[in-house]
């Protein structure tokens, strides 16, 4: 299989060290004069610009956290001025505030750069059709996908998501090769493709390139199967810049970090020391190239260990096993990342409800269903159906606006939800990845 | 001539129905008058009782949502006929029904209304000369 850009992806490990250190350097430098948040933390620990020199340095630095984002909302840790930054997204944020990143040209470039890289890992060249299947939107699943489909000359058909029938037909009249979706969405048109009037013989599709959710080997075998595909596993986050962090090669063995743009660590989420080599802990990136966002140690809370054997691909970029979980309570449902904070947020704002609530995240027919169970408050329980539906009503569309999510709301008896202190005993998730 | 009426908040559940009167049956409260109203996902059970308050308080204890609602209660003699043309009297003066249902007295029925304007029901139905019940005639049925 073909390599994007073996310059940087085959890199020797002496060669792209250096080349981390100077980047780097040039990021710290950047951060330091440009963002007043990253100056003032760096002064507190008593660092400047001159402390960091190589790439091992980076540990003197400190972590950046989500809620750093809600502290700076929304442009705040923008390094460069507005009519610098061509384009924002923007995702969940633990309360109230989504996190909003921001993009120059030349970051929209790299992030085109990475996903290229993706795609040319799983096949993909300037005569294959991508349709891309992710959400357009604020969401950086479908725009992240479609700028790399083009750079590669692939013809994109961005059809974003949802309307499964159609994008059956699509796949079959336009040719369709590649597919770009959430792993359980690629299941759920694998179903659909099954019971609709179209043979998979008709249709040309390939490969698939599926992420912003976790998915197990069995979810593959079972894509792979039904589709009859080859399924490549792609990682991000919109922070460090929408997908293309890290993606499978054709060997599927851990995912190629691209490392010349950002450098992963694994660190122990409690304590925030560096994991000896190949141990399991907290994802950590630092975006070396970034222009528009630059982040230091961001900490992503998704739980991976590095993997340094050499691959089979000849690429050398360093890989990260597929993630095995996180280490807060951020959930994944089709593909929108949801913490209970934010529900817990949408309740204090009704005073119709208690802010007990229990989430139940099942799986049907492969696409993921959110119930919120909250108690009606005793105190205004008033007797009139048409009053409890008018809340009910209320709430998911309050829901519905705090996090793009449809909510099934189910209202429920005084103290039948359990009083806990730990969040995640709210969460009820009967998904089998 | 209002009369109070027990409602209990239910989840579509089994044994929630049993759960509820079992709790009012444990201090020998009588049930004059029972409906229950549901939709997809949960149900009101609403009556009317010999105790009320005690019977609210006893649901709270155990953890209802229950509360006391006003009602009035008619008298009418069976016939679907005069059903209609006590509902007639209401929609006339433009007073709407939320919710109704009946139970039988004595070979006679008497019907429950729960209308956005219970006092100016309770005017326009006596000036038509239509019987309503006493709260104290109601409970000790």
């Amino acid at each position: 299989m073909a390599i994007w850009n073996s310059h940087f992806e085959c890199m020797s490990r002496e060669e792209i060290r250096h080349l981390q250190s100077e980047r780097l350097r040039e990021t710290v430098e950047r951060v330091y004069f440009n963002v007043p948040y990253y100056r003032h933390k760096m002064q507190e620990a008593g660092l400047g610009p001159e402390n960091i020199n190589t790439i091992d340095d980076i540990v003197k630095l400190p972590f950046t956290n989500k809620s750093d984002f809600r502290d700076n909302y929304p442009f705040g840790l923008f390094a460069l001025p507005m009519s610098e930054i061509i384009r924002v997204h923007a995702s969940s944020g633990t309360t109230g505030k989504p996190t909003v990143v921001g993009y120059t040209r030349t970051d929209l470039s790299i992030w085109s750069e990475v996903v290229a890289r993706t795609l040319t890992a799983a096949g993909a060249g300037n005569h294959d059709y991508i349709q891309v299947a992710y959400g357009y939107g604020l969401f950086t699943g479908g725009l992240g996908l479609h700028y790399g489909g083009e750079k590669i000359g692939a013809s994109v058909i961005p059809v974003s998501g949802g309307n499964t029938s159609r994008q059956i037909q699509l796949m079959k009249d336009f040719g369709t090769t590649i597919l770009a979706c959430t792993p359980s969405y690629a299941l759920y048109l694998a179903e659909a493709l099954e019971e609709s009037n179209i043979k998979r013989e008709e249709l040309k599709i390939k490969a698939g390139v599926f992420g912003a959710e976790p998915w197990t080997e069995n979810m593959r075998r079972e894509i792979e199967e039904k589709l009859a595909i080859k399924a490549i596993d792609i990682y991000g986050l919109s922070e460090i810049i929408g997908p293309g962090v890290a993606s499978e090669c054709e060997y599927q063995c851990g995912l190629h970090i691209n490392e010349d743009h950002f450098f992963p660590e694994i660190i122990d989420p409690e304590t925030g020391e560096v994991l000896p080599e190949g141990e399991i802990g907290e994802l950590v990136f630092t975006t070396i190239t970034k222009q528009g966002l630059p982040l230091l140690r961001y900490r992503t809370h998704d739980l991976s260990r590095l993997i340094r054997e050499k691959c089979e691909c000849g690429r050398t970029l360093v890989r990260m096993e597929k993630s095995l979980g996180r280490s807060d309570d951020m959930l994944i449902i089709r593909g929108v990342n949801l913490f209970p904070s934010q529900v817990e947020t949408v309740l204090l704002e009704m005073k119709e409800i208690n802010p007990h609530y229990l989430i139940i995240i099942d799986r049907v027919n492969n696409l993921d269903t959110i119930e919120l169970q909250v108690e009606v408050d005793e105190d205004f329980f008033q007797d009139k159906i048409s009053q409890l539906q008018s809340i009910k009503n209320r709430l998911a569309n309050n829901l519905h606006n705090a996090t793009g999510l449809g909510f099934k709301v189910t209202l429920v008896e005084p103290k039948t939800i359990a009083r806990t202190e730990g969040k995640s005993k709210r969460v009820i998730d009967k998904r089998k990845y | 001539m209002i009369i109070h009426q027990l409602s209990v908040f239910l989840e579509n559940r089994a044994g929630r129905l049993a759960k509820a009167l079992s709790v009012i049956g444990s201090e020998k409260i009588k049930i004059i008058a029972l409906s229950v109203a549901d939709t997809s996902d949960f149900g009101i059970l609403r009556m009317i009782v010999s105790n009320a308050e005690r019977a609210k308080t006893l649901l709270k204890e155990n953890s209802f949502s229950a509360n006391i609602t006003d009602v009035i209660a008619v008298n009418t003699n069976s016939e679907a006929k005069y059903y209609s043309e006590v509902l007639g009297i209401l929609s006339d003066i433009d007073i709407s029904v939320e919710y109704t249902y009946a139970f039988k007295k004595n070979g006679d029925s008497v019907i429950i209304l729960q209308c956005d304007d219970n006092q100016k029901a309770i005017k326009a139905l006596t000036n038509n000369n239509i019987s309503l019940m006493k709260a104290e005639d109601i409970y000790s049925i």
